[in-house]
């Protein structure tokens, strides 16, 4: 049927409120693609007027799962714009905290929340356990619980729970569908690590919370640098966390890895998940401080996929608008003289094809106008795609010596060319590659913490505010999904102005005046549903950006505004 | 002494459960234990270990058993508003070995956007059924403020493009036992700090059902758990202080039970971060604590399996589990001290009791910590 629309609202297994809309033809091929967050909290005009030390505090509330990078980015563009350089304990800290966040992240997405797009826990049911722990061995030497008892405890468990015929939260799903392409016995050892996942994710929450006294939202943090001191001087603290972290880390190497390349294998001729790179500009920036002067990650970007040339982030380029998003404004401004107040415009009606294959009466955007609460972020005017696939490629073509062994190593074990890493199936694997390379490197940043603490004690900068001075500063880094910037002012002692571009803003921008799109719908564009009223493949690729559409949500500085804000006694300060 | 008349009412109640239908056989939390290979004998160990933590007398072990035991009939509905998925994320991590993963199995988890695998058309499907099925029956827990009024349609949800607040009061009419997880559905949270550009509201305004609040940015899960099981205990709402709160949860202070109440009483205070007396686990008033203020059992229970809280990794408590705590707290780096006369929450943060609001009591208390603070300071000085 041409022209037909489908709605999938809301998409599950993701952090926040999202809703994609596709317009498919005769052949159930998508032509078009719009992808809309349906909450606004605007928690950036709650910061306004606040003291500048509780910024980070209320920044970290955008997102639970993101939950240590915005407390960072709050406390570092405070920091930036007051001229303050934490001492290296708390940067190393900081970064100790950083990696238990990826660990945590990287692997929970993977397992609880994407993977049901390329396991069926059904088919599962039906593996031979003995088969299935031979096959586990193809993929690593060392297998991470494929022991064929230990699989058939899985499977008698999942059966169980099958014939109890309440799936609770595995009910009314996609299982059986045409494009899930794993054997049986390959589901089940990805069950197997489904279940081990769920365990070991509160091992690596409790490495966090060593130094961060909670996972989520830690509190150790302070503009000038950590609070934690006493866990810092504590060699118990500082084993725990180390034990904890390789804990997860052994996980990465023995389940998460196998069971990508396994993937990579499975899923290399499935249409749905390669050639779809999304929007071909990749865009990111340094990050991880592992010593004194030295970084995990570099920044660079990249444009239209030609892997011959990196170019450098000139942050100035940075810009955001609403020509197609909630509020009034819709001129492309840099963050720091952002001006948005939000214009709600709402959905118009249409029938659309339901879950049973009729028509229903439904809301659907309204995509000549406005669709959405995510902003479009630009660089020099042009959609750029972040998050691990972005981190992973432009490192690989600068040479960086941390990313590159990975990454040919993960090539060779699957046989695949460079090129099959700009798809689906590569975001979904440069994200473990990510958390590959973080797990094995992040106990240097452990030890050049200890060589520091023997000559060093400080974990916090001294400094001043001058309620008479104007203050502006920036975070720019590098976070699960992708490269973060928060851009702050400061007037009177208190902030005048704070802007967040995140992640997934520039992953699942709508589109922008010229009528560019951003990533999430662009690798929407061409491709086939198999069956219109299950989308998996929608699902399935928009789960591989891992969105976190809280964090993706916000509203500029508001000139003009008529809200009022919140107003610091002077007194109290 | 345990009243014989709670023995009896909890009996008849724990009876009256044991004769509902079973929704699913071989899946209460004692049959998935013994699944996993637990014994009868850890089973009780964890029931005690919960019966402590409600701060309930001793010989309940037997009764937070068999309560336990029933607990698969509690089909739960778990909604997303206006949130950050940190409460979701708190639930995951649960502090009795493997407990956390059996929380979805024994509770029968309905719906839960973040881990559910439906989506669209199908998650819409889910609920529907699930509320129709479960009528009367189900506990519902939210997450998350709610827009209201002219700013309702900042959240919508599903292929109708239905409201947040329309969800929440479906759901809730419905519902057996309404629980508003975390400060945002508790207060209203952050997105209703001042200014509140959305009108977020917290749950008990929307519904005109009983809510218990579990605040927490995010609460601990274990505050979670020990609800549900005080409400099948119970039949009714747990104890509550004033503002909904499970006594057993939230009836002391932070400042009573911490680990550096010596330091305070010693008058050996932090003065700024990164100083000799952060090193020495001095008192953190000085740099803003809010621990006198705030009602909650970090200080006993910690997080993430005890590994820390914030006062132990050197930074003062910000009172996340109050209401309106991103107004009434802020600076959080800062004491409230000086703020006497114009206090948390018009007199109801810093009383003595948490179900006693009395002005003349926080003002005494606000002066006597401060002024603690600032005689103690001074002999130590002298010293």
């Amino acid at each position: 049927m041409s022209g037909q629309r489908i709605v999938v609202d809301p998409i599950t297994r993701i952090e926040g409120h999202l809703r994609v809309e596709v317009v498919v033809d005769e052949n159930n091929v998508v032509k078009e693609a719009y992808s809309g967050s349906t909450l606004w909290r605007g928690i950036e005009v709650i910061v306004k007027g606040r003291d500048p030390r509780d910024a980070g505090f209320m920044t970290q509330r955008i997102c639970g799962v993101c939950t240590f990078s915005h407390y960072r980015a709050g406390i570092e563009a405070v920091e930036n714009a007051l001229g303050i350089v934490p001492p290296l304990n708390a940067k190393l800290t900081r970064t100790l905290m950083n990696a238990a966040l990826f660990l945590h992240d990287h692997p929970v997405h993977f397992y609880q929340l994407h993977a049901l797009d390329f396991v069926d826990v059904v088919s599962a049911l039906s593996a031979d356990p003995k088969k299935a722990s031979e096959e586990a061995f193809k993929y690593c030497d060392t297998p991470y619980a494929c022991g064929a008892d230990q699989l058939k405890l899985v499977q008698d468990k999942v059966k169980k729970f099958v014939e109890k015929g309440n799936l609770g939260p595995f009910a009314n799903a996609y299982w059986g569908h045409s494009t899930y392409k794993f054997t049986p016995e390959q589901n089940l050892i990805a069950l197997s690590h489904y279940l081990e996942c769920l365990r070991l994710q509160r091992t690596i929450a409790q490495a966090m919370a060593v130094f961060g006294a909670k996972q989520p939202h830690p509190q150790s943090l302070t503009v000038g640098g950590v609070t934690c001191v006493m866990d810092l001087q504590s060699p118990a603290r500082l084993g725990e966390y180390m034990v904890k972290f390789q804990e997860m880390a052994d996980f990465v190497n023995r389940a998460y890895w196998p069971d990508l390349v396994m993937a990579a294998k499975a899923y290399a001729n499935e249409p749905s998940v390669v050639n779809d790179v999304g929007t071909p500009n990749l865009l990111t920036y340094q990050d991880f401080q592992i010593g004194a002067n030295e970084y995990l990650f570099d920044g660079g970007y990249i444009l239209n996929c030609d892997i011959s040339k990196v170019f450098e982030v000139d942050e100035s380029k940075i810009t955001e608008e609403a020509t197609r998003s909630w509020y009034k404004n819709n001129s492309p401004l840099h963050p720091y003289d952002g001006d948005t107040t939000p214009n709600y415009t709402g959905f118009k009606d249409a029938k659309t094809l339901n879950a049973k294959g009729e028509m229903e009466d439904t809301k659907v955007f309204d995509i000549d106008g406005k669709y959405s609460w995510i902003k479009a972020p630009r660089y020099d005017s042009l959609p750029m795609q972040v998050g691990p696939l972005a981190n992973i490629v432009v490192n690989y073509v600068k040479g960086n010596k941390n990313v590159v062994p990975v990454v040919d190593k993960f090539l060779a074990e699957t046989g695949l060319p460079v090129s099959a890493v700009l798809s689906t199936l590569g975001r979904t694997a440069c994200r473990m590659i990510e958390a590959k390379i973080i797990a094995d490197n992040t106990l240097k940043a452990l030890n050049n913490l200890i060589e520091n603490l023997k000559i060093d004690d400080s974990t916090c900068a001294k400094y001043q505010i001058d309620p008479t001075k104007e203050y502006k500063g920036r975070f720019i880094g590098n976070v699960p999904r992708g490269m973060l910037s928060h851009w702050c002012r400061i007037k009177n002692g208190v902030i005048e102005n704070w802007q967040a571009v995140v992640p997934s803003t520039w992953n699942a921008s709508p589109k922008d005046a010229k009528g560019q799109m951003g990533s999430y719908e662009a690798c929407l564009i061409g491709l086939k549903i198999a069956d219109l009223k299950q989308p998996l493949e929608i699902i399935r690729k928009i789960h591989s950006y891992d969105p976190c559409i809280a964090c993706a949500v916000h509203v500029m500085d508001t000139k003009g505004n008529e809200l009022s804000s919140y107003k610091v006694n002077p007194n109290l300060i | 002494m345990v009243d014989n008349h709670n023995v009896t009412t909890i009996q008849n109640r724990l009876s009256e459960l044991a004769k509902l239908p079973k929704m699913k056989s071989n899946s209460s939390i004692m049959e998935v234990l013994n699944e996993h290979g637990f014994t009868r004998r850890d089973f009780m160990k964890w029931a005690g270990a919960m019966t402590a933590l409600m701060a309930l007398p001793a010989s309940f072990a037997p009764m937070v058993a068999q309560a336990a035991e029933l607990s698969d009939r509690l089909p739960v509905i778990w909604l997303h508003m206006a949130e950050c998925t940190g409460c979701s994320e708190s639930l995951l991590r649960s502090d009795t070995p493997t407990i956390d993963s059996l929380i979805f199995d024994y509770i029968s988890l309905e719906y839960h956007e973040t881990v559910m695998a439906a989506s669209g058309w199908q998650a819409e499907e889910n609920l529907e059924q699930a509320i129709e099925k479960y009528k009367g029956k189900y506990v519902l827990m939210v997450e998350g403020g709610i827009p209201d009024g002219d700013s309702a349609f900042y959240l919508t949800v599903g292929p109708k493009g239905t409201t947040g607040r329309e969800h929440a009061i479906h759901a809730s009419d419905n519902a057996l036992a309404i629980f508003a997880i975390g400060t945002c559905s508790s207060f209203g949270g952050i997105q209703a700090a001042a200014p509140n550009p959305t009108n977020a509201q917290p749950l008990h305004k929307i519904t005109n059902k009983p809510v218990i609040n579990v605040p927490g940015c995010p609460p601990s899960e274990k505050n979670i758990v020990g609800n549900v099981l005080n409400f099948l205990l119970f039949g009714t709402l747990p104890a509550l202080d004033v503002y909904n709160r499970p006594k057993w949860a939230y009836g002391l202070r932070i400042h009573d039970l911490c680990e550096r109440r010596g330091r305070f009483d010693a008058g050996e205070f932090v003065q700024e971060f990164g100083d000799e007396g952060a090193k020495k686990g001095y008192c953190l008033y000085k740099v803003g604590c809010k621990g006198p203020y705030t009602f909650n059992n970090c200080s006993r229970e910690r997080f993430n399996q005890h590994t820390s809280w914030p006062i132990q990794a050197g930074h003062g408590c910000i009172g996340c589990s109050e209401p309106d705590f991103w107004d009434q707290m802020g600076p959080f780096e800062v004491p409230l001290g000086d703020r006497l006369y114009n206090t948390v929450f018009d007199g109801l943060g810093a009383d003595a009791i948490s179900d006693k609001i009395g002005i003349g009591v926080l003002a005494i208390t606000g002066v006597a910590v401060a002024a603690h603070a600032l005689i103690a300071t001074a002999t130590k000085e002298k010293e």
